[in-house]
């Protein structure tokens, strides 16, 4: 029984694996080349996903509440900013060329949700900018920056593939 | 085999545990060292195996595995030390911690043993 229930997990983690690699590939990012390090982080994705019903980070604390853990579903809103600053995201799926071929090493890096959500807050309010004339708004995905100028924003960024709820009103 | 890190460890003192959801691993008597991690946190489960293999005796818990009111608390006192409240955080003598899986850190904080 438990043999089977492993085996039934080692397909999802490979399912999901082979997903995660594909749209990184797509999208033009890299993920960690440590094979068993990042088969382990995919099968965290795997289990906070059976878990809370969504991919929140395999190294963060999900609250349960979808809406709530928005910006902490992988890929995060704050993966570009770490691999920028670091070299890699905070749970070091991915990673950036530098890193991925050993000419940086890789150091623990700080969580920066905290302090982006606390700025979130204060920001609020003052985030809406007002540009007279604009005939559509432009929404801007909260994962990969891409920016899209119609009345809603689309069903799948086209960049970085994350859904619709990742998009914040930019303008 | 009698470093000078094994040295401080039999030298540490113990201190009563503040937060009683911790599992206790069985080792070298280090002062108190308390992890909080979570269940799928690959960091977190490098430094329980750091700590293993230094043979030390530490608690840990992980935090996702928590009732919600045990979370808050553990929270709590995560803060206390760690304001981005992240995962694994070590509280050493309640006195000092180590943020993130830093093995030489990690290290240089046991041994001061104060």
């Amino acid at each position: 029984m438990s043999k089977n229930n492993s085996n039934l997990e080692d397909s999802e983690i490979d399912g999901l694996y082979r997903i995660v690699e594909r749209d990184a590939h797509e999208g033009g990012y890299l993920l960690n080349p440590d094979d068993s390090f990042t088969r382990e982080l995919i099968r965290g994705l795997v289990v906070n996903t059976k878990r809370y019903g969504y991919a929140a980070c395999p190294c963060r604390l999900a609250s349960g509440d979808e809406a709530e853990d928005r910006d902490m579903v992988c890929p995060c809103d704050y993966r570009d900013a770490d691999l920028n600053e670091y070299g890699a995201c905070y749970c070091a799926l991915y990673v950036t060329e530098e890193v991925a071929s050993g000419k940086r090493k890789l150091r623990p890096l700080p969580d920066r949700r905290e302090r982006e959500l606390e700025k979130k807050k204060k920001d609020k309010g003052e985030s809406e900018k007002n540009i007279s004339g604009l005939s559509y708004p432009v929404w801007r995905c909260s994962v990969c920056g891409y920016l899209a100028a119609r009345s809603m924003p689309p069903e799948k960024c086209p960049i970085c593939k994350v859904s619709k709820e990742r998009f914040e009103k930019f303008i | 085999m009698f470093d000078i890190m094994t040295l401080f460890c039999i030298l540490g003192g113990k201190q009563r545990m503040k937060f009683d959801n911790f599992t206790r691993v069985e080792g070298d008597s280090c002062g108190t060292i308390q992890l909080f991690g979570l269940s799928t946190c690959i960091w977190c489960k490098k430094t329980k195996e750091y700590l293993n293999s230094k043979g030390i005796e530490y608690y840990y818990v992980f935090v996702d595995l928590l009732n919600e009111s045990e979370k808050e608390e553990a929270k709590k006192l995560i803060k206390k030390w760690n304001n981005d409240i992240s995962y694994p955080t070590i509280i050493i003598n309640e006195s000092r911690s180590v943020i993130g899986f830093d093995e030489d850190e990690i290290d240089r904080e046991i041994a001061r043993n104060e």
